[in-house]
């Protein structure tokens, strides 16, 4: 996708080099190789698509075949420095579930999602249909998303959740978005670690 | 590229006459072990792959033996010419485990010390005995590191057990429908199968040859015990049901559902080549293996000497050596900082899947081992 580019540099410039990553709906892998190119990252990819699984395999990154509804049991407390759920969160059933497993395997979590609230998306509501963007390149029949939120929804449960929102960046066509984010920005992406 | 057979293959014997001290305390002053190999090592010797067998397997990995149909290696579809391993990339080594029954040192064969067969006498071996027996065959060979170790079940935790014993002589393991250790349940089937051995009338303590018999009543019931195992509830119900072979019940104990047919035959056919005491041994060394036993149960500690990438593989039916088993390695890896794949393929044929070349499965095999660079 074509915002891959700047997404995989925000996320690249919120880790360290040598750090252990863990990649969560990690796809064929091209984020944690980018990762283990530019951050030299212990990475590791959790995917439970066979298809996306076999191309993580021939991509010669570290992929972990599990189902992540079903949480993280089975990861340490504390093991990795960043948890990364690329634009995925969306797309998982148990959204506050995986945002505390993220948080209790990792000491920074990195999640990027589609803004619901983009004005795009609102103008195609206000004409009666469900947004079709690059973001949310789906139908209303066939999209893999189950969750439907906003930049705004999501500041609010991360503080209902005692989450702590260390940074965020929002975008659109590839350039940073700093006034009305909630309603100019497609994509977001946020630095997110345990309150306290 | 159209995978092909790696053709009519001949066994090899290697003697060796340093004695090898075993984990129980016990020594094989000498031992022969036979093995099979296939493809060419490269001169930089970095190419040779070993696959360990488990349970019945042996060294006739892949190829045929000339003039007998039928007689395809026991993983004959993993290993050759434009197959996930291939033999014009690779050099694969298959060995029949000291304490087998297919021309190896074991049981069956002749005690040097006494002229006759070792019976009941021969050594208990252990997962780490069979891979230290393998590592002098590698120095013989002239391998110093293999590209990778590949096993399935108990072939599985021989390739772990390489990179736990051996960390710089391993670039990669394949540990497929394994597990770190056997469960309390899968040690008690392995102990009826046992039993129906041991109490055989015909097992004579184990010196059965020097009375012209074989306990083949106990070795086909544990085998049946054991297929059953290898199979899972899905597929059985699939391939056999509740099938009566003469339609309707006859209140008999003979054969009657196609099930008991099916497991009398497989019992009967296995206790006609196997050898009792060689079951005996290697369900021993199944149950005994257990890496972080001196790790005080800690796999991660165990695992802290390893040096090797990893691939894990399980199948979603396999209840003997279940999915969750095979997990446990990889978390215990990834915590150990190693390189670590895993795949849990969707199969319906339990245990048994990981000899079958379901697609999915092999396109992981291959993707994986397509990437090891020699």
């Amino acid at each position: 996708m074509s915002f891959q580019r700047y997404d995989y540099d925000v996320i690249a410039n919120w880790i360290e080099p040598g750090e252990r990553v863990l990649d969560l709906g990690c796809g064929d892998g091209s984020l944690l190789r980018y990762l283990s190119d530019v951050r030299q990252v212990r990475g590791y990819g959790v995917e439970n698509d066979p298809e996306r699984l076999l191309a993580c395999a021939k991509n010669g990154i570290n992929v972990i075949q599990i189902d992540m509804e079903q949480g993280l049991a089975g990861f340490d407390d504390g093991f990795f420095d960043h948890v990364i759920m690329s634009l995925s969160l969306q797309a998982m059933r148990n959204t506050q579930g995986i945002l505390a497993e993220m948080l209790r395997v990792g000491r920074e979590a990195v999640v990027s999602f589609p803004n619901f609230a983009y004005w795009r998306h609102r103008q195609a509501i206000l004409n009666g249909h469900m947004p079709v963007s690059k973001n949310l390149p789906y139908q209303w029949y066939n999209t893999p998303n189950v969750r439907f939120f906003t930049i705004a929804d999501f500041d609010e449960l991360c503080a209902t959740e005692g989450i702590l929102i260390r940074e965020r960046l929002a975008f659109d066509e590839g350039k940073v978005i700093v006034e009305e984010p909630n309603f100019l920005a497609s994509v977001a992406l946020y630095r997110l670690a345990r309150q306290g | 590229m159209q995978a092909q057979s790696v053709g009519n293959v001949v066994p090899q014997r290697a003697h060796f006459s340093t004695a090898l001290p075993l984990k129980s305390g016990g020594v094989l002053p000498e031992y022969d072990l036979v093995y099979e190999t296939y493809g060419t090592l490269n001169a930089a010797r970095s190419n040779a792959v070993l696959v360990c067998h488990a349970l019945s397997g042996s060294h006739h990995v892949a190829g045929t033996y000339a003039g007998k149909p039928g007689s395809e290696g026991w993983w004959d579809n993993l290993v050759g010419p434009g197959k996930p391993l291939d033999t014009g990339k690779f050099f694969v080594i298959g060995v029949n485990n000291l304490g087998g029954c297919y021309g190896s040192s074991g049981p069956n064969a002749i005690n040097p010390a006494t002229g006759k067969p070792w019976g009941a006498d021969f050594p208990f071996v252990t997962v780490e005995d069979w891979v230290d027996a393998q590592a002098r065959l590698a120095d013989r060979l002239g391998i110093e590191r293999f590209a990778a170790v590949v096993g399935g079940s108990l072939g599985g935790m021989q390739a772990l057990s390489w990179t736990l014993q051996y960390p710089d002589r391993v670039a990669h393991a394949l540990v497929i429908a394994s597990a770190p250790k056997l469960t309390a349940q899968n040690i008690a089937f392995n102990e009826v199968a046992r039993q129906a051995i041991l109490k055989d009338p015909d097992f004579h303590g184990g010196h059965y040859y020097e009375h012209g018999v074989v306990p083949t009543r106990g070795l086909a019931l544990a085998r049946m015990i054991g297929h059953i195992t290898y199979l899972s509830d899905d597929a059985m119900g699939q391939k056999f049901g509740r099938n009566l072979r003469h339609d309707k019940p006859v209140f008999s104990y003979d054969v009657e559902f196609e099930i008991e047919s099916y497991l009398r035959y497989q019992g009967d056919k296995f206790a006609g080549f196997f050898d009792a005491n060689t079951y005996l041994l290697t369900t021993k060394a199944l149950d005994y293996y257990d890496p972080a036993f001196d790790y005080a149960g800690d796999l991660v500690a165990a695992l802290g000497r390893a040096k090797a990438d990893y691939l894990v593989v399980s199948f979603s039916t396999d209840w003997r050596f279940a999915p969750s088993r095979s997990r446990e390695i990889v978390y215990a890896l990834m915590h150990s900082d190693r390189r670590v794949s895993y795949a849990e393929i969707d199969c319906a044929a339990g245990h048994d899947s990981f000899l079958l070349d379901e697609p999915q499965y092999h396109a992981v095999l291959q993707a994986y081992i397509d990437n090891i660079r020699v």
